[in-house]
């Protein structure tokens, strides 16, 4: 479905700080996979994400969604087929449009002068509603309103009105309170289930790593160090995790969030 | 100040706003709604005149608008263009179109500085000839204006309701949240300031045609005048519906002319019009930033007054 051959990226190239983020990455994802990604700061995974998504062209190698070379296809075409959260919930909304106006450039139906039907209304009511959260009945306020998780809650529904190929999901909980956190997790599950979604998430919870979805990934300086799935990973503790990443990368994990996670 | 002499006062600030509304509604798009400081406002306005003007000495007064407006979209894409496909940062793109358009305006009007429309017959004429008589005659030029800046505000609040209009405010907004959306930011970008650039240009042939003469200063300073105004209008509708923030803009367009017309009255000189429209914009915009301030300034005054104590034992 995702098949990556071989990319590189270097940034500042040919300056003291050159930083290799992504070293000669290949990796598989098949349909309906739900791939949890870990790794240190600064290891790539995000970088990853955005050499998926087009936020860069990657210098070398190639990568094919759904059978269709999208190596240098622009980020905004690409998006199409990639729904994409990031940490910060103000990035995947307009803050100073409504709830009501930002689903209906998600939605992306219509011509360029339609305007929103009451059909759509009627429709986003409905996925609103899904998220029990009381949104349904405040589509005409501004975006901005609404809190961290609400927003997040929201675009996750705006990324997955037209279900797309690959979710990819960056941290989308990590700067949410708890609370919000699960909510929005147990949200997401929700929808990559009852979409059958193919998707990529990258957490800072080892165990959640494990538990959630069906295959993990760990990065290390750009590159997968592990790649596990099946019976294998059910065995998996965190303890098994630290210990693999110390034989691949020769050092203990140096992630601050993750060791305070346990 | 007798009360026919506030009303000639009331009228001349009503006509004026009108026009410079055209622009005001055109930056109300490109500036609150596209995030994007058009600078080649002044240029653009005075080609809109030009344009109109040699149009409509050659005998067509209806074309002429339509040819001002098609002016205008051209300035406003190769702006946008210049910004978005040739890495021209966006303000200095602005100045360079502005910069362009000056000798562009001259070789419009076959070289000359000035335009006279005396006896050219213009949409303004047409209307004035078929109020003769009535009981508007004379109300030709408002009526015009007021014409002109209703259609633009009921075009304005369909258009950003579409697709494409929600669009082009996503990007002012939040530009990648419109790629993600599978929307190309460059594209709404274009349109936004084609559109915008439109009324612009309908704006300057307006006041053109209207003042029967059209020389190349005709739109200098008026990028300030129209923000001034659109910041007045912006304290007055800062929320709200996009048609309600739209008729705050023309309404700031119409205070600032009003003030500027009592000012005149107390014999303040006309060429402080550009001094005042600066001192607006500048105080429309560091006011809300010194209120923010305040809570600091106030806090840094009270512990100077405190004074040290202690913390060196």
């Amino acid at each position: 479905m995702l098949r990556i051959d071989h990319i590189s990226k270097t940034f500042n190239p040919g300056t003291v700080n050159a930083k290799l983020a992504i070293d000669d990455l290949s990796l598989k994802v098949n349909k309906g996979d739900f791939i949890s990604v870990i790794g240190a700061n600064g290891a790539g995974k995000s970088t990853l994400f955005n050499a998926i998504a087009g936020s860069f062209f990657t210098d070398s190698g190639q990568i094919v969604l759904d059978g269709e070379d999208i190596t240098l296809m622009a980020e905004f075409k690409r998006a199409r087929k990639i729904g994409r959260l990031f940490q910060d919930p103000m990035r995947g909304t307009a803050a100073g449009m409504t709830i009501e106006e930002n689903l209906t450039l998600a939605a992306g139906e219509g011509g360029w002068l339609s305007r929103i039907t009451s059909k759509e209304k009627e429709h986003f009511r409905e996925v609103l509603s899904q998220l029990g959260m009381g949104l349904e009945d405040r589509m005409k306020q501004p975006m901005g309103l609404l809190s961290g998780g609400q927003r997040q809650a929201v675009t996750l529904m705006m990324a997955t009105l037209q279900p797309p190929s690959l979710l990819l999901l960056d941290e989308h909980t990590a700067a949410l309170d708890p609370g919000a956190a699960e909510k929005v997790l147990a949200i997401t599950k929700d929808v990559i289930e009852k979409n059958n979604l193919t998707c990529l998430m990258i957490t800072h919870n080892m165990q959640s790593a494990l538990e959630l979805g069906n295959r993990t990934l760990m990065m290390n300086q750009g590159k997968i160090i592990l790649d596990t799935a099946g019976e294998e990973r059910a065995k998996m503790t965190v303890q098994d995790l630290l210990d693999r990443f110390k034989v691949s990368a020769g050092h203990e994990l140096d992630n601050d969030r993750m060791l305070l996670q346990e | 100040m007798s009360i026919a002499a506030i009303g000639t006062l009331a009228q001349t600030a009503l006509e004026l706003g009108l026009f410079s509304a055209l622009v005001v509604l055109a930056l109300f798009l490109s500036y609150t709604m596209l995030n994007v400081c058009d600078l080649s406002t002044d240029g653009c306005f005075t080609m809109g005149a030009t344009v109109g003007a040699v149009v409509a000495i050659m005998g067509h007064p209806y074309l002429s608008i339509i040819a001002a407006m098609a002016a205008g979209i051209l300035s406003g894409f190769i702006t946008a263009f210049l910004q978005t496909k040739m890495g021209v940062d966006s303000l200095l793109a602005g100045i360079i179109v502005n910069t362009a358009w000056y000798s562009i305006n001259i070789a419009v009007m076959g070289g000359s500085s000035l335009l006279n429309m005396n006896k050219t017959e213009t949409v303004f004429t047409k209307v004035g000839d078929a109020l003769e008589g009535t009981a508007l005659s004379g109300q030709y030029k408002l009526i015009v204006a007021l014409v002109a800046v209703a259609l633009t505000v009921i075009f304005l609040s369909f258009f950003l309701q579409t697709r494409l209009g929600l669009a082009i405010r996503a990007t002012g907004n939040n530009p990648d949240m419109v790629k993600s959306s599978s929307i190309n930011p460059v594209f709404t970008t274009i349109v936004g300031l084609c559109v915008a650039n439109a009324f612009t240009g309908l704006g300057g042939c307006l006041l053109a045609q209207s003042q029967k003469s059209v020389n190349i200063d005709i739109g200098s300073g008026m990028v300030t005048i129209a923000l001034a105004s659109l910041l007045i209008g912006n304290a007055i509708v800062s929320r709200g519906s996009v048609t309600k923030r739209a008729i705050g803009a023309v309404l700031g367009a119409f205070l600032f002319r009003l003030v500027y017309t009592i000012a005149l009255r107390f014999n303040m000189p006309a060429y402080m019009l550009k001094m005042v429209s600066s001192i607006i914009v500048i105080i429309a915009i560091s006011g809300p930033y010194f209120r923010k301030q305040l809570p600091l300034i106030r806090r840094m005054h009270e512990l100077k007054k405190r004074g040290v104590s202690g913390g060196n034992e």
